[in-house]
């Protein structure tokens, strides 16, 4: 699929986190992180931006597996986390650290009764 | 020892014109976390991908918000046009620059009648709201829309603004910077309005950072981070600086976002003395073929828009990372520490759109 000339890098499920870290140790902030849902699989997009560099982490991975979250590095990420458990079924591990109320929605950051609702068939 | 309880706060509350619902963990008057629940009203906009063709969605991205309702058409647009490599007509890059920066204008404006409203200060509410108005009438003048303009298309724009509609603006809003000053100078320099917000709700840059923080939000931190910057529509033709802040505080926050309404009519005047005479449209053929991560500064900040195309006229995946999503982490950060009356406050501070988050 043509980019258009953007900073796209696939990269393994196990450098997810590695990757965070040294992003953050080089002083970029999390922009986004999205699910795009191809049928048996799933594509993760990270995107990091620091002032107006912008790279992209691409990641596919198989419906059953285990998504490493990224809130210990980033604490902005949580939101991403829960949104891509929620709407997609993302199988994410535990989102984040636990605080006084913790940051994993359980699949209810969203409220929907619905469950994954972005992965219904026919969409 | 402190006593320590939960309070809830929200969905519904007075400073807050959309659902959203906080658990405050609090200590005697003291917060010592919050974990915001968002979702009453989320709506699924993004699916719809499945059903409306690539053309149809900017009409659908138009509708994720009232107050960026111009700009969320825009964000989506560029992304399409990037991959199909279209070329916008440069007339139609002022259009959309001049329509952008009238957004900015309304939304900066409604931010801060809200805020005096919070404070109990109804007049300067009202003044706030009566300048918005202007703004809104010169929508209706130049898209017959006061919320939905529908004026975005892929390729361009589908209405033109005449010579002698543009020096109207203009002079519109000449005659508002008056009011405006006398206006935004109470915000900045009345004791009671500044007592609300002076040293309240830090958020020190390093924060910012690592909290993801965009907009006047960040550029109230000290980063001179705007989207404008990398030369989407016609900025890149256009002379603006930065506005930013070193206090991190409430009222920092206030300033940035006051400042860019002066600036924002300046680069309305600049795009009205330099738009070139052209095609409002370029014409697009064939069906997009590719991704793109588009940013385009909204008046809440940087919102990111993700397109995913397949050679079909239905699309794989439209997202949108709307400012306030991105700035709630900071919010949260904010409310660490601060006193329980200032809540409302700094809600209000980051502009929350409750509509763009749960598009």
């Amino acid at each position: 699929m043509e980019n258009n000339g953007q900073n796209i890098i696939e990269i393994p499920l196990e450098e997810l986190l590695p990757t965070a870290m040294s992003r953050r140790e080089g002083g970029w902030r999390i922009a986004q992180a999205c699910c795009t849902y191809l049928g048996d699989s799933y594509e993760l997009s990270y995107s990091f931006a620091r002032e107006y560099e912008v790279v992209h982490y691409r990641i596919v991975i198989a419906k059953d597996e285990v998504v490493p979250s990224i809130t210990p590095v980033y604490k902005s990420a949580f939101l991403y986390e829960n949104e891509m458990k929620e709407l997609f079924g993302v199988n994410m591990e535990y989102i984040g650290v636990m605080g006084i109320l913790g940051t994993d929605y359980k699949n209810k950051l969203y409220r929907i009764n619905e469950e994954t609702p972005f992965v219904k068939e026919g969409q | 020892m402190a006593k320590r309880s939960v309070v809830p706060f929200g969905p519904q509350h007075p400073v807050l014109p959309e659902p959203i619902h906080l658990d405050l963990v609090l200590e005697d008057e003291v917060v010592v976390e919050a974990v915001p629940s968002i979702g009453y009203v989320h709506r699924g906009l993004e699916t719809l991908v499945k059903k409306k063709d690539y053309n149809e969605m900017v009409y659908v991205t138009e509708r994720i918000c009232g107050i960026c309702s111009f700009m969320h058409g825009m964000g989506y647009c560029n992304a399409v046009e990037n991959i199909m490599n279209v070329e916008v007509p440069d007339r139609a890059k002022y259009l959309r620059t001049i329509w952008c920066e009238m957004s900015r204008l309304h939304s900066h404006l409604l931010w801060l009648g809200l805020l005096a409203d919070a404070f109990g200060f109804e007049a300067l509410f009202m003044h706030s709201w009566r300048l918005r108005e202007k703004i809104l009438d010169m929508f209706e003048i130049s898209t017959g829309g006061r919320v939905i303009f529908s004026v975005n298309k892929i390729g361009g724009v589908l209405k033109d603004m005449p010579a002698d509609m543009l020096k109207n603006f203009v002079q519109i809003l000449d005659g508002m910077e008056k009011e405006l000053r006398e206006t935004t100078n109470i915000f900045l320099n009345d004791y009671t309005v500044k007592s609300r917000m002076v040293g309240v709700g830090i958020l020190s840059p390093e924060d910012a950072l690592k909290r993801g923080a965009v907009g006047p939000m960040m550029r109230a931190s000290g980063y001179a981070i705007d989207m404008r910057k990398t030369g989407y529509a016609a900025y890149g033709d256009l002379d603006f600086e930065i506005i930013t802040s070193n206090d991190c505080d409430c009222y920092a926050r206030c300033q940035v976002r006051i400042g860019e309404i002066f600036q924002s009519i300046d680069i309305i005047r600049q795009a009205a003395a330099k738009i070139p005479d052209g095609e409002i449209a370029a014409a697009v053929k064939g069906n997009p073929d590719g991704e793109f991560f588009m940013r385009v500064e909204q008046p809440r900040g940087e919102a990111f828009y993700y397109v995913r195309a397949n050679g079909t006229k239905f699309l794989d995946r439209m997202r949108v990372r709307t400012p306030t999503f991105a700035n709630l982490p900071a919010m949260l950060q904010t409310l660490k520490g601060a006193q329980y009356a200032d809540v409302p406050i700094l809600i209000l501070t980051i502009d929350p759109c409750i509509s763009c988050t749960e598009r």
